[in-house]
């Protein structure tokens, strides 16, 4: 085996990781919080993709397009909250399953008339489309470094805010205990939609800047969505920290087995039957993972309720 | 909640069943054949739903791989025709067994778990079935299986012709209802809604949680298996699609539209839904945001289902 595709496949692992991270990181919250199933989250991936692709289309600048698409989502998702899913976290389960997979529908077929079916191009920075040689015999792509790189500063800023803030304490408290949160006098609204608007600013982050790598397209946001459900799951629902090293694992059992599997069965497999079993293998792969996690640890891994 | 007792044969049963038994004749007689396929696709999926009701609704247990038994049922019949193995007698009944065996498997193990995480472990072990018929190229891989032809039936009953099948769909499925009904107004449905309202407390009467449930999942397994046999004759076509996580929400959504826990819960709720998609799309082409504000709109005036409303009604509320 050749170290230095493990390196790479190991960069790419953390990178896809991270981005799942920001994804889950609302999801979580949400659930934890809100006790609510939002199958819409995938959605503001969506809007936070689309709106990128446009901004930059006017701005030229990608950090403004992504910046813009950050407080674009973010804004969208608290008008969401205020003007309807507040009202469904009375509901039970199913019924907020059905909202919101309705919800999808309805902003799925909105961006296709606003922007039309055909997928967006949204190009990386210039400067960044390049390669750069980490150390001899070692070259990563600048843009993936520039995602894993905002990926990590937003994992720690998380971690930050949520561990050593006010605004964290009382977020950790709607998490462990709903109930006794709102009887001690937190402003359960006020929190409530601001926990959403972060959680949309997050995934809108997360497809603003996998806009480049994936296409941007109407239902780019379904396929990933469960894979965020599979992370905040294997984590916990509810943490944070689970959220993370849900999505790390996620991330490089995925993108590892991918290339890996197919590779270590050629060696004992004919090539056409590797190629073919490999990929499905590395996609089982994940739900194995989270199968075993939840048979040893039914509540996942930091379970966020004391 | 509702009542215990659920009504096999509310007012609007026998009216329905004598509609649908004229129905492919009028839209012969106004030469509308279009019409008795979607009829038949609308019975199929009333199936599939009715058997995830009985899991969600009086079993409480939200499974989220649904899919993985229609579509077990349905690669079955395909796979066994590919190795000469046309006879529906011989078929079907093989195809029900294993989607049953497949459900006992994940059962057995799912039913560990509890609330979300249940939920995600059925989705868990659907997903893993769905890549394992995707890698199998043999058997279509990613295209899917294409069925020589429809299931052989003998008899002088030829199943090629949309009329017969789509009779032979309505038989099977009005023979389920009934069957699912008997099933829920029976002591094991009695226990099972028992389990559904507090497992610790039937637990404590004495009752084995466990094996009933199992059992409700295995039952549900092979009726959702049987909606798949069906469905892989109808289109001519074992896709993966079938056993895709999309599949097993699409019949979630037609449960909870309909009315969670209730007997003819799944089948309004997938005749709505495809009626919905079907008169809307040939309308628009943008259906979905129809079919996603029409969905709203039964959250906010039918919380818990289309039939709750008549039971209201019914009940003067």
């Amino acid at each position: 085996m050749d170290w230095i595709l493990l390196l790479e496949q190991t960069l790419n692992g953390l990178q896809f990781g991270l981005m799942l991270f920001l994804l889950a990181a609302g999801l979580t919250l949400v659930f934890g919080i809100m006790d609510m199933i939002n199958l819409a989250h995938g959605s503001l991936y969506m809007v936070g993709a689309y709106l990128a692709a446009t901004l930059i289309a006017y701005t030229g600048s990608f950090t403004l397009a992504v910046l813009g698409a950050l407080a674009g989502t973010a804004v969208f998702g608290a008008l969401l909250e205020v003007s309807l899913l507040r009202t469904l976290y009375q509901r039970d389960h199913l019924t907020q399953v059905l909202a919101t997979f309705a919800l999808i529908l309805i902003l799925n077929e909105g961006t296709r008339m606003i922007w039309g079916s055909q997928a967006l191009l949204l190009n990386a920075p210039e400067a960044l489309s390049g390669p750069v040689e980490l150390f001899p015999g070692l070259t990563y792509p600048a843009y993936r470094l520039l995602i894993i790189g905002v990926g990590l500063a937003v994992a720690v800023a998380l971690y930050l805010l949520v561990a050593h803030t006010r605004v964290g304490m009382l977020v950790r408290a709607g998490a462990s205990n709903r109930e006794m949160a709102l009887t001690m006098g937190v402003n359960v609204k006020r929190l409530f939609t601001a926990v959403f608007a972060a959680g949309a600013a997050l995934s809108a982050l997360a497809g603003a800047l996998l806009g480049p790598l994936l296409a941007v397209q109407v239902g780019m946001g379904e396929s990933i969505l469960i894979l965020a459900f599979v992370v905040i799951v294997i984590g916990g629902i509810g943490s944070i920290r689970g959220a993370l090293v849900g999505a790390l694992l996620v991330g490089f059992v995925d993108t590892v087995g991918r290339t890996l599997l197919p590779m270590s069965l050629r060696t004992v497999l004919p090539p056409a039957v590797a190629s073919n079993l490999g990929p499905a293998l590395a996609s089982i792969l994940i739900y194995v993972l989270m199968a075993a996690v939840l048979l040893w640890r039914p509540q996942g891994l930091f379970p966020a309720r004391g | 909640m509702t009542g215990l007792h659920h009504s096999l044969l509310p007012r609007f049963a026998l009216p329905a069943l004598a509609l649908l038994a004229a129905f492919p004749l009028v839209m012969q007689a106004i030469d509308q054949p279009f019409y008795i396929v979607l009829a038949s696709r609308i019975l199929i999926f009333a199936l599939a739903a009715s058997s995830l009701n009985l899991l969600i609704g009086f079993g409480g247990m939200v499974s989220f791989g649904h899919a993985a038994f229609f579509g077990t049922g349905a690669y079955t019949v395909g796979i066994l025709m590919v190795h000469g193995v046309d006879s529906a007698w011989i078929a079907w009944p093989a195809a029900v067994l294993v989607s049953a065996l497949v459900a006992l498997l994940i059962g057995a193990i799912s039913l560990h778990t509890r609330g979300v995480y249940f939920i995600m472990i059925t989705l868990a072990f659907a997903q893993m079935i769905y890549y394992v018929f995707v890698s199998l190229k043999a058997y279509g891989g990613d295209d899917g299986l294409t069925l020589a032809s429809r299931s052989q039936v003998g008899l002088g009953v030829d199943l090629e012709s949309d009329i017969v099948f789509y009779y032979v769909v309505l038989a099977i499925v009005a023979a389920m209802l009934v069957l699912l009904g008997r099933l829920v107004n029976a002591r094991f449905g009695r226990v099972l809604q028992a389990i559904r309202e507090n497992e610790t407390r039937a637990e404590a009467v004495g009752f084995p949680v466990y094996r009933y449930k199992l059992a409700c999942f295995v039952i549900g397994g092979a009726a959702a298996g049987l909606a798949g046999v069906l469905i892989v004759n109808q289109n001519g076509l074992a896709s993966p699609n079938l056993l895709h996580w999309a599949q097993s929400g699409m019949l979630m959504i037609m449960v909870i539209l309909g009315g969670v826990g209730f007997l003819y819960g799944g089948v309004l709720g997938a005749v709505v839904l495809l009626l919905l998609e079907e008169t809307l799309s040939d309308y628009t082409i943008h259906w979905q945001l129809g079919v996603g504000l029409v969905l709203l709109a039964s959250v906010l005036f039918a919380p818990n289902g289309l039939l709750s409303l008549a039971r209201r009604r019914a009940a003067g509320g």
